[in-house]
């Protein structure tokens, strides 16, 4: 029975693509689910954890007493509707809620053992643990090598040895290299929307985070180059805990091992992509991923 | 027809001629202003050809005059002549005449009307001679004297040998002033400071000061003394030839050539060695320092004085600037009370200069100044040292005057950042200041930028408060030189607008000094513009590398 709903979903993943560049893709997505275990997140190691969490902006409540986990070196999706409070979740992992006046947080947010809201937790040394990526790029009008280097800069790292060998590896990882790899002294302004998006990534994992929140990564890019950012994805999951936020369904169905369905700030369901996708227990969720939503 | 009419009134065109209409008039009312301070104003160096007539009186006297003629105008007769009935009515042309030879006559310029002028003549030796005092001579050199008896020329023509005379005369006074002014005036200067730490350990109680001093004070009286021989000796040989010329009454008179600038014939010379001659005075003009009340000689000192003031503005206001709109814009709370700052820091760039002027006279010079002088220059007292109007408080007064210019362009260029690149640089670990220092402050720099040059333009025009907080008509040493601590905030300066002023309406000889008023706005034009153009190329340069994050 599971073999199937993996079948179909590969079939369907399939489909979604221009046919040359599917092939890589929909092999790396069926040898992975085909030769796994069914996911299952009660066998996972938990990154973070999310208690009772409620989030107001002014009078306004965002979240609605949300719990979770986040399991390990998996790819977490948040769907839902707009406004339905995913992106405020993610930006919860980070802090980043913090910049926004008259915003009021209570309940408990753990990375590993790390309570993320507590008093002497330095923020910054957080975020350099859970990496974000915008929806729009947002590389600094600096040269390509500069803005992957900015976060290690700010560590203190000025051996020019290391930073060479961290901005290659960090390129590599987010397959932008070999386009770059001759003109790393260039702005990074003057790279196509895709490329900008892939270097805010390699920026990201510069300073090998443990988590990766992707904000709707690929929402303002093409088709090719949000295939290309999918793919990335997927090969990422094997060093980083990566938690993305999407409004594409089909998206979440690709590349994530588990989805999140949130609406008005509650998470309504939350289970392995496949199960969901395919035999949702809850009918708000069902109506929304068949299209019935509204 | 009314119809065309009406459809053009209808449309787009009366709008485009009425705004085209308008550039157009203002252009042109900046083009004509230029032209207007150039044509003034650089034409006052040109060697005008000198005139030698008979003027006829009316009672039928007659009076040779040898001048240039400057101005020609036009008037009724009435306005003229002193017996207006004999006039009767009719028009009149009158010629302005700069008759030089002021120690003889006692003016420099005069009114002759055209009726009673012979026709002018133009012979080619009239000789006109600058000198150091009492104006222009105009005349024809007779011979020269030394010693009391005629210099033998040996065959050489008189002129030649006069001009090689003035030049070699020109070299020893060259060398005097070197001496007096930069020697001597360096030996002062040493001597004042041993002073002021003779009179300072004097204070403080504690070893005999003379002993300390005694052998240095022994040193620069040695270098001192030398000096003074040697320019006794200079004197002597530059006071030794004079010559004998006759002015425009026949009658001879005797100039020592020490006192002589240069001396050249303006008739006989060829529009390329006028050229020349013109060129020299232009420099002159830049590059010397005033003479003779500061109607004659060169603005060298004035133009010092403002680029080192706005340069010294800049750099005060610009931080100053940029810190107070960081706080504002970054850090403070957006409430009531940062709008009412912002407000006031609005309203201050509204409040009349010469306000500030009396502001920075009453706070800087003498209670900050004042309280300065308490404090380090005990020695000095009771002769201020900075409790007195000079280049520092004049550039702390405008730099008051422009900040917020500077605040206003910083918050804006602040605001321009986008959140996305804040957000990450904070997403990668950066602290608010990282961020700040590293990303969105560079993102920043043109606008930081475009308000200096604001503020420059601002500045650079400004006089009235600089008349109360350290420019004077006459500086004794520029604020910048060789000596420590070099550059000498403490010091008065000269500045060109109030230059302007100064010759312009404070000046004894007001028909000499009218062109120089001109140059000297076309060159306060001129000194602001360069400003401004290497602001903005500075500007430029960091746009570009900005360019596509805006």
């Amino acid at each position: 029975m599971p073999q199937n709903n993996v079948t179909e979903l590969e079939n369907r993943t399939g489909e979604r693509h221009a046919p040359a560049a599917a092939p890589t893709h929909a092999m790396n997505l069926g040898g992975l689910i085909g030769n796994e275990p069914r996911l299952d997140l009660e066998n996972e190691k938990v990154c973070l954890r999310v208690e009772g969490l409620n989030l107001h902006y002014g009078g306004k409540q965002a979240l609605n007493n949300v719990s979770m986990t986040i399991p390990e070196k998996r790819v977490t999706a948040f769907i839902g509707p707009s406004g339905c409070g995913k992106s405020t979740l993610l930006r919860c992992f980070n802090r980043m809620n913090d910049l926004i006046d008259n915003v009021r947080i209570d309940g408990r947010i753990a990375l590993h053992d790390l309570d993320v809201y507590g008093k002497d937790v330095n923020v910054a040394d957080l975020r350099r643990r859970i990496g974000m990526v915008f929806q729009k790029p947002n590389p600094f009008p600096k040269t390509i090598y500069d803005n992957v280097a900015y976060g290690l800069r700010i560590q203190g790292i000025r051996n020019r040895r290391v930073l060479d060998e961290a901005v290659e590896r960090s390129l590599k990882s987010a397959a932008l290299w070999p386009e770059v790899k001759d003109r790393l002294n260039d702005n990074a302004m003057g790279l196509s929307g895709g490329q900008q998006q892939r270097l805010v990534i390699a920026r990201a994992i510069a300073i090998e985070p443990e988590v990766l929140l992707l904000d709707e990564p690929a929402s303002a890019l093409d088709p090719i180059s949000t295939l290309k950012i999918e793919e990335l994805i997927y090969e990422l999951k094997t060093d980083y805990t990566i938690v993305i936020v999407t409004h594409n369904m089909q998206q979440a169905a690709r590349v994530s091992d588990y989805t999140a369905y949130m609406y008005l700030g509650e998470m309504i369901e939350y289970r392995d992509t496949g199960t969901l996708f395919t035999k949702p227990r809850n009918k708000m969720t069902e109506d929304y991923i068949t299209g019935r939503y509204g | 027809m009314s119809r065309t009419v009406k459809s053009w009134l209808g449309g787009d065109a009366p709008w485009i001629w009425l705004h085209a209409g308008a550039i157009s008039l203002s252009l042109l009312l900046v083009a004509g202003l230029l032209a207007l301070l150039m044509l003034r104003g650089l034409g006052h160096f040109w060697p005008a050809d000198v005139a030698v007539f008979e003027l006829t009186d009316v009672d039928g006297a007659r009076e040779r005059v040898i001048g240039e003629i400057v101005e020609h105008e036009t008037l009724d007769i009435a306005k003229v002549a002193q017996d207006s009935d004999a006039a009767g009515h009719g028009l009149i042309d009158r010629y302005l005449i700069k008759t030089g030879n002021r120690e003889i006559s006692g003016i420099d310029f005069r009114w002759v009307n055209e009726p009673q002028m012979s026709t002018p003549e133009y012979p080619t030796d009239i000789m006109v001679l600058e000198r150091r005092e009492w104006g222009n001579f105009y005349g024809f050199p007779r011979r020269l004297m030394e010693g009391g008896s005629e210099v033998d020329l040996g065959g050489a023509a008189l002129g030649q040998v006069l001009l090689s005379s003035i030049d070699a005369a020109g070299g020893i006074f060259a060398e005097i002033r070197h001496i007096e002014k930069d020697l001597i005036g360096a030996i002062n200067y040493r001597m004042e400071r041993m002073r002021l730490r003779e009179r300072r350990l004097q204070l403080e109680g504690g070893m005999d000061p003379e002993a300390a001093l005694a052998a240095e004070s022994a040193a620069l009286q040695q270098d001192y003394d030398r000096l003074v021989a040697d320019l006794e000796s200079l004197y002597e040989s530059l006071n030794q030839r004079t010559l004998i010329a006759v002015t425009a009454s026949g009658e001879e008179t005797e100039i020592l050539l020490a006192g002589i600038v240069r001396a050249y014939y303006p008739n006989a010379m060829s529009p390329a060695q006028k050229s020349g001659h013109y060129l020299g005075k232009l420099w002159e003009f830049l590059s010397e320092e005033p003479r003779e009340a500061n109607t004659e000689g060169g603005i060298y000192p004035a133009i010092f004085g403002t680029v080192l003031m706005v340069m010294c503005m800049a750099l005060l206001v610009t931080p100053f600037g940029v810190v107070a709109a960081i706080y504002l814009h970054e850090y403070a709370r957006q409430g009531v009370l940062t709008r009412l700052i912002r407000i006031a820091v609005n309203n201050l760039a509204g409040v009349p200069s010469v306000v500030y002027g009396v502001f920075g006279l009453g706070f800087f010079v003498y209670f900050l100044g004042g309280s300065i002088d308490e404090l380090l220059f005990r020695e000095s007292l009771p002769n201020p040292t900075f409790g007195t109007p000079g280049l520092l408080w004049a550039s702390l007064t405008l730099a008051l005057l422009t900040v917020p210019v500077v605040i206003v362009a910083t918050e804006e260029g602040l605001s321009r950042v986008p959140l996305a690149i804040r957000e990450g640089s904070l997403a990668l670990g950066a602290t608010k200041a990282e961020t700040l220092f590293r990303t969105v402050l560079p993102m920043t720099a043109p606008a930081i930028l475009t308000g200096m040059i604001l503020a420059i333009a601002r500045a650079a025009g400004e006089v009235a408060p600089l008349m109360l907080v350290g420019v004077v008509k006459l500086a004794p040493a520029l604020p910048l030189d060789g000596g420590f601590p070099y550059l000498h905030l403490d010091r008065k300066f000269m500045h060109l607008g109030f230059h302007i002023y100064d010759v312009g309406f404070q000046s004894p000889n007001v028909e000499a000094a009218r062109p120089l008023v001109y140059a000297t706005a076309l060159l306060l034009v001129l000194v602001i513009v360069a400003l401004n153009l290497a602001a903005i190329k500075i500007r430029n340069n960091l746009r570009e590398k900005y360019r596509a994050a805006e």
